[in-house]
């Protein structure tokens, strides 16, 4: 394997990558780059093609079409890149019979990593005491530890973590935060998904969002959420006035939906006061009014229509 | 290859697998060679189907080892086992992403996997091989059974050609069991498969004409084990039984290399 990546501007760069079972596009044409040292979320539903796409970045599956490009070298040809990455995909995966320490020994000894790094880890992500205990007496956040470990294994340049944070407590979640941030501080570049963005936003820099297959955007998280519109969430004493006021912002020309219970309406800030006045003469009572910008998840279920 | 060879020794060399597999085959070598030496003289055979092994084979060159011989289907229905749960678990665990992501080259890794089980399958046959001399010097005096030609030059070769012949046999049935593993991807699947085959199908095929198990590919790996038999002979066996092994190897090969990783 080489150990001389040469030297790029982009760890992973995807040019029109796209995965077909039968009739089904798992990935339509994705067309992104990830720049290198940077901290990357990766979003989109479930089903909306991330794991394909991880994978084939791994070698493990074959694109049907389209190209691309980790660490300066083409996914046809892992051998080349994958001792400089480590990754963690849909969830650990162990030998539950064998113990953490053994099974890191495993891939290390696969990999030609020295055993000392096995310990080095075990103690970094807080398994010290336990790693000699089987893999399948370990809890689920256990679990989620030692994948973390495994994929650190070859200290490598490129990080690819697929739902790190997953059944881990909150101190759990803040370790990994902050594991992501000293790792990338060194300059390695860290490729992620989560169904936690607000995690997402407040660690990444760049993000790539998925729906259906399609890219939906890729770029600078600022980028993304500076393009969003302002929003006035509304809430009102009685649930069903909800349409109402949904009614009146359209008739004022704004675009409104509802949302677990809250009208979400684009528009100014501003607007925010006459709607107030318009409701009131209405008869509505509001009980909430307030103007936002979209963050993260707001901007998520907007793009990809999750909800 | 040689890191590959040695990941895999890690996992094979747990105690409850390496302990398991050494008492279910020596179950059946020792429990035939006591039966085959104890019922010597029994009118209803002491062999396989009431066959009956006399004095005259067991106290030739190859008597330390008759024994042993006999169990071939036993010792590579072990090794079946073995390596169609070693082969498909990866799949079932979600670990053979893990060792892809370390060791890309999958054939190397295919490789090194065959490598590490056949050391694994070498190992069984040792076992059971001494074990069953060991019984059957043990049982030879009460039995009336001279060895005084088991470990003469003559002897100590025929003992080498059979553990090579019992080698060959549990290698042959382990690629059946890698084979089965990587086209079933589920170690249940695939041991019950290869089960049901060797003890039970082609036993039933026989029934249907005498002549199908000179063609069947356990039949052949049996045959191997016992250097040959009466409706068998060994070099058609050996033939029939390494193409069968090629076939399975190729299938293994093209399945494992270019088949999508999506569990």
């Amino acid at each position: 394997m080489s150990t001389n990546a040469p030297v790029i501007n982009n760890a992973i760069e995807v040019h029109g990558l796209t995965k077909r079972y039968k009739n089904l596009a798992a990935l339509s044409e994705a067309t992104f780059s990830v720049p290198t040292g940077t901290i990357c979320g990766f979003v989109g539903p479930n089903g909306a093609g991330k794991t394909t796409t991880i994978r084939m970045l791994l070698g493990l599956i074959t694109p049907t079409e389209g190209s691309a490009q980790v660490l300066g070298f083409p996914v046809s040809e892992p051998e080349k890149y994958l001792s400089l990455v480590g990754a963690m995909i849909e969830g650990p995966a162990f030998y539950p019979a064998l113990t953490g320490i053994e099974n890191l020994r495993v891939l290390a000894t696969m990999g030609d990593i020295p055993q000392e790094r096995v310990s080095e880890l075990i103690d970094l992500v807080g398994l010290q005491g336990r790693g000699g205990d089987k893999y399948k007496t370990y809890s689920l956040g256990m679990k989620q530890r030692l994948g973390i470990a495994a994929a650190l294994l070859p200290n490598p340049q490129l990080l690819i973590l697929d739902e790190p944070t997953n059944g881990l407590d909150p101190e759990g979640i803040q370790e990994v935060r902050d594991l992501i941030k000293k790792l990338a501080s060194q300059g390695k570049t860290i490729f992620v998904s989560s169904h936690l963005l607000s995690e997402l936003e407040i660690i990444s820099e760049y993000i790539v969002m998925l729906r259906k297959g399609e890219v939906v955007f890729s770029g600078p998280i600022g980028e993304l959420l500076i393009a969003q519109k302002p929003t006035i969430i509304v809430k009102t004493e009685v649930i069903s006035d909800l349409e109402k006021v949904v009614a009146i912002a359209h008739a004022a020309g704004h675009p409104a939906v509802i949302r677990h219970g809250e009208a979400h309406i684009e528009g100014p800030h501003e607007w925010a006061a006459t709607l107030n006045r318009s409701a009131f003469e209405a008869g509505i009572v509001l009980s909430q009014l307030n103007p936002t910008t979209p963050n993260l998840e707001e901007t998520f279920f907007e793009m990809t229509g999750a909800r | 290859m040689l890191r590959v060879f040695l990941a895999e020794w890690r996992k094979l060399r747990r105690p409850v697998l390496v302990l398991g597999s050494l008492a279910s085959s020596l179950f059946f070598t020792v429990l035939v060679t006591v039966f085959m030496f104890k019922n010597i003289d029994n009118p209803q055979g002491n062999a396989d189907r009431g066959a009956s092994i006399g004095r005259p084979i067991l106290e030739s060159a190859s008597g330390s080892i008759t024994a042993v011989s006999q169990v071939g289907l036993f010792l590579g229905i072990t090794a079946l086992c073995i390596f169609a749960a070693q082969s498909a678990q990866e799949y079932t665990y979600g670990t053979l992403r893990n060792l892809l992501v370390r060791q890309p080259a999958r054939l190397k890794l295919l490789a090194g996997k065959f490598a590490a089980m056949k050391s694994f399958a070498l190992l069984i046959a040792v076992v059971n091989i001494s074990v069953s001399i060991a019984i059957a010097f043990s049982l030879s005096d009460g039995a009336k059974v001279s060895t005084a030609m088991w470990f003469t030059s003559e002897g100590l070769a025929a003992i080498g050609r059979s553990s090579l012949n019992i080698f060959i046999s549990i290698v042959y049935f382990g690629v059946l069991g890698i084979t089965l593993g990587l086209i079933f991807r589920s170690p249940i699947s695939s041991i019950s498969i290869g089960v049901i085959w060797s003890l039970i199908l082609e036993g039933l095929l026989f029934f249907v004409n005498e002549n199908i198990p000179k063609w069947t590919p356990v039949s052949q790996f049996n045959t191997i084990a016992a250097g040959g038999s009466a409706d068998i002979s060994y070099t058609h066996a050996l033939t029939l039984g390494t193409s069968y092994v090629f076939l399975g190897t190729i299938i293994s090969a093209i399945l494992f290399a270019k088949r999508d990783v999506a569990n």
